[in-house]
């Protein structure tokens, strides 16, 4: 199974091996990681599951569609290049050793 | 006040909140979660939407693995009713004649479906949507059903006549006023969404009262309108509002007026017990101060971390913004804001594209925006309402106006 890991603004990290197919969004509310909230449930309507994905990773993520793009102007700490709402992170066998940074605060 | 007793009487969206909250602040002391239904905290909004539609299983529902509540020193107790809250003594009571000692109590009691006064309504084949065990029964009825009378055309009824169309069942909306959503959203947005379901295959009846669900051997055939009219259903899906749970609250000697009345900190007049969520009338900043009841997640969990805000030395008038969705079909409508009493509307974007956005006003102040498939409008949307900037009518009308510049700007 891929591999995600967490790491929380204090560098507090946790990884968690993930099935293809589940969402980073996901697999951090199953294990209580406490960074992420996504209030909506995963339908890309919240942006409070704010993640940032280490820079030199970006490009093993899924490509952003326009919803993701355009909640993302939303998040409750600042976006930036590499942010990303995890609900749209759906773990793929190339996401293995992925790195993703939790926000100071999602709401 | 030190609070080293928690009693939280509830535990879906805001109950869990709290007692998620209190322990990311450190809260040591005890803490008791107690829900009615048999499971952990889930979350609610997937069920008329992917969990019904199969696409998530419970696993995905949980607010938290078991193991959660265990790491966090949460007490879950579930499957148990409150009974009553004893106020002099500090403690309420269980139905299995236990007590529970506070001291802070949070009721986090929700509400329960409004169930309309006519015959009927317990055959078999007539459905609700609001508890996991409700979804489950209504996903059973749906596999075996092909005419289907939704009775009510709020968020639930839509979303669910949506993804019963997706799977190819005649749906006939009845709604007693004259438009969807009437209660939530703009002429506009009603008729854009009437329009919608009517093009994917949805009937409607509009100012149309259900009057008896008929059926014969118990289970559900028919449901008679007022005006005579007669409709062929096998399954019948009562979604007409909710009524908020007070009567725990009132038999307490609390204020209930439309839910359980609580002041700007959510603290009923009793400072040892405060009121969160669906069943809690609190004085809304984003009213004028009315008091106001919401049925949301955002109002669940945002009212949650004001109370834990509070418990762990740290209060603070509530004033989260109001924000709610709804997804029906391709349909994302996304409101922040509330626009009730707005006098004037404004629309961006193109109505015949399916992507805009309704600012709703009244004398001229912003009240709230609609967002149909427009999420970067309801993302400044929320900025912009949170801080309390005003963008004008002909701002608002303008596609070429820098909404974004407008919600990022410094006041």
């Amino acid at each position: 199974m891929p591999r995600v890991t967490y790491i929380d603004t204090q560098s507090k990290e946790a990884t968690l091996d993930i099935p293809v197919g589940t969402s980073v969004m996901q697999a951090a509310v199953l294990h209580g990681i406490d960074g992420i909230v996504a209030e909506c449930g995963g339908s890309c309507m919240c942006a409070t599951c704010h993640v940032y994905v280490r820079e030199d990773q970006l490009a093993m993520t899924p490509a952003m569609q326009p919803d993701e793009d355009a909640m993302l102007e939303g998040t409750a700490s600042p976006r930036r290049a590499n942010s990303r709402l995890s609900c749209q992170l759906v773990v793929s066998p190339e996401m293995d050793g992925l790195v993703v940074y939790t926000p100071e605060t999602q709401t | 006040m030190p609070a080293d007793r928690l009693v939280i009487v509830g535990a879906s969206h805001a109950g869990f909140q709290v007692a998620a909250s209190l322990r990311q602040h450190g809260f040591d002391g005890a803490i008791a979660l107690v829900g009615d239904e048999p499971v952990l905290p889930y979350q609610r909004p997937p069920l008329s939407k992917d969990y019904l539609d199969g696409k998530i299983g419970l696993e995905l529902l949980l607010m938290r693995p078991e193991a959660f509540y265990r790491e966090h020193r949460i007490e879950f107790l579930p499957g148990i009713r409150v009974t009553a809250i004893e106020r002099g003594e500090h403690r309420v009571r269980l139905a299995t004649g236990e007590h529970l000692a506070y001291d802070h109590l949070v009721l986090a009691t929700g509400a329960r479906n409004r169930v309309p006064p006519v015959p009927g309504v317990k055959l078999d084949g007539v459905c609700y949507l609001r508890t996991l065990a409700e979804t489950d029964a209504l996903r059973r009825h749906l596999a075996g059903a092909e005419r289907i009378v939704v009775i009510g055309a709020g968020f639930i009824g839509l979303e669910f006549a949506a993804i019963a169309r997706a799977h190819g069942r005649q749906v006939h909306i009845v709604e007693l006023t004259d438009r969807v959503m009437g209660r939530v959203v703009s002429v506009p947005t009603s008729h854009f969404f009437a329009a919608a379901h009517r093009a994917a295959g949805v009937e409607f009846s509009f100012g149309a009262a259900a009057m008896r669900i008929g059926g014969h051997a118990g289970r559900v055939d028919h449901v008679e309108l007022a005006s005579g009219a007669r409709l062929a259903a096998d399954l019948v899906l009562v979604s007409v509002g909710v009524v908020p749970n007070g009567e725990l609250a009132a038999a307490a000697g609390l204020e209930v007026a439309n839910g359980i009345v609580v002041d700007e900190q959510l603290l009923t007049a009793d400072p040892a017990i405060s009121a969160i969520g669906d069943c809690a009338s609190f004085p809304c900043g984003h009213a004028e101060g009315r008091p106001t009841r919401l049925e949301a997640v955002q109002n669940a969990a945002d009212h949650a971390r004001c109370v834990a805000d509070r418990i762990v030395g740290k209060p603070h008038a509530y004033s989260a913004l109001p924000w709610f969705w709804s997804e029906q079909g391709a349909l994302r409508l996304q409101i922040a804001g509330l626009t009730t009493g707005h006098d004037q509307h404004v629309l961006r974007g193109d109505l015949a594209s399916g992507a805009f956005s309704v600012f709703c006003y009244r004398k001229g102040e912003l009240l709230g925006i609609e967002s149909i498939n427009r999420p970067a409008d309801h993302a400044h949307a929320r900025r912009l309402l949170g801080s309390g900037r005003q963008v004008t009518p002909s701002e608002a009308a303008d596609d070429g106006f820098d909404l974004r510049a407008a919600a990022m700007a410094r006041s």
